[in-house]
């Protein structure tokens, strides 16, 4: 394996973690760990587990981020006045954004390939597929059952509130 | 253990410990619930990671890819939950504060 590509992918999951956490708005956060998760299907995916990877982008890094994001936008609601101020903020921050993507696009054709990135050689996918349904099929089950519980804790919990309103 | 599995170990690893010392260090310091749960978030990240390296290096990567397709699932189920329960904490005392929780009787 071309060990720069997985140390430089290795440091970009640690610095997407680190700013996860140190993040001060809760939607950064997210945002961060929608990165964080994106990153950790490419270190799957390095790491001869396409499935799983697939499953870890898409999941992970689509699914939770969207539960996120609707948890906070039931419990901070911004106000008329706080939307104009901060697309007021944005205009300020991110006028030369399309500047610096263009003088980036320029540099970067440039700039000779510093990297070469070797892709995985090919993977037996077959090899999950016969686990998973051979010889971890208990784990199947295990997994539908987890899934109808939480549906159910949702439905009940969702339920409870209403009956609250 | 070859050498570069060696390498890879370390690598891998040394990234592992960092995520997984930072996940945890989120889940102690922050007293916003949904925060709380992007730390544990970080958390089950390192382990995926981890449980998809060591199937690599023994050389049982179906196997390890069964087990991260699983935690995925259990992931997934245990964040649904736990959101749904910090949006009921939340219509009940109108705030993420964990402080509030202090209060549970039982």
């Amino acid at each position: 394996m071309n060990l720069d590509i997985d140390v430089m992918l290795v440091a970009a999951f640690v610095v997407a973690a680190l700013v996860t956490v140190v993040a001060a708005r809760l939607l950064r956060a997210v945002i961060g760990l929608a990165l964080t998760s994106a990153l950790v299907a490419l270190l799957l995916f390095r790491l001869h587990a396409p499935i799983a990877a697939v499953f870890e982008l898409s999941v992970c890094a689509g699914l939770i981020p969207a539960i996120f994001l609707v948890a906070i936008g039931m419990t901070q609601r911004l106000t008329a006045e706080d939307v104009a101020v901060r697309r007021h903020e944005k205009t300020q921050l991110f006028w030369a954004l399309p500047l610096v993507l263009i003088c980036a696009g320029i540099l970067l054709t440039q700039v000779p390939p510093l990297l070469t990135f070797a892709p995985p050689s090919t993977v037996q996918t077959a090899d999950v597929r016969h686990v998973l349904w051979n010889q971890r099929h208990m784990d199947l089950l295990g997994q539908v059952a987890i899934l109808l519980g939480a549906a159910f804790s949702v439905v009940a919990l969702v339920k409870e509130a209403a009956h609250e309103q | 253990m070859s050498s570069e599995a060696l390498r890879l170990f370390a690598v891998f690893g040394f990234g592992v410990v960092l995520v997984l010392a930072t996940g945890f260090y989120c889940v102690v310091t922050t007293r916003n619930m949904i925060r709380a749960l992007i730390g544990l978030e970080l958390l089950t990240k390192a382990v995926t990671v981890l449980l998809v390296l060591a199937g690599y290096l023994s050389g049982r990567i179906g196997l390890a890819q069964a087990l991260a397709i699983t935690l995925i699932v259990i992931e997934v189920a245990v964040i649904v939950v736990a959101v749904g329960i910090v949006l009921n904490l939340y219509r009940h005392h109108q705030s993420l504060d964990t402080e509030p929780l202090r209060n549970l009787k039982g």
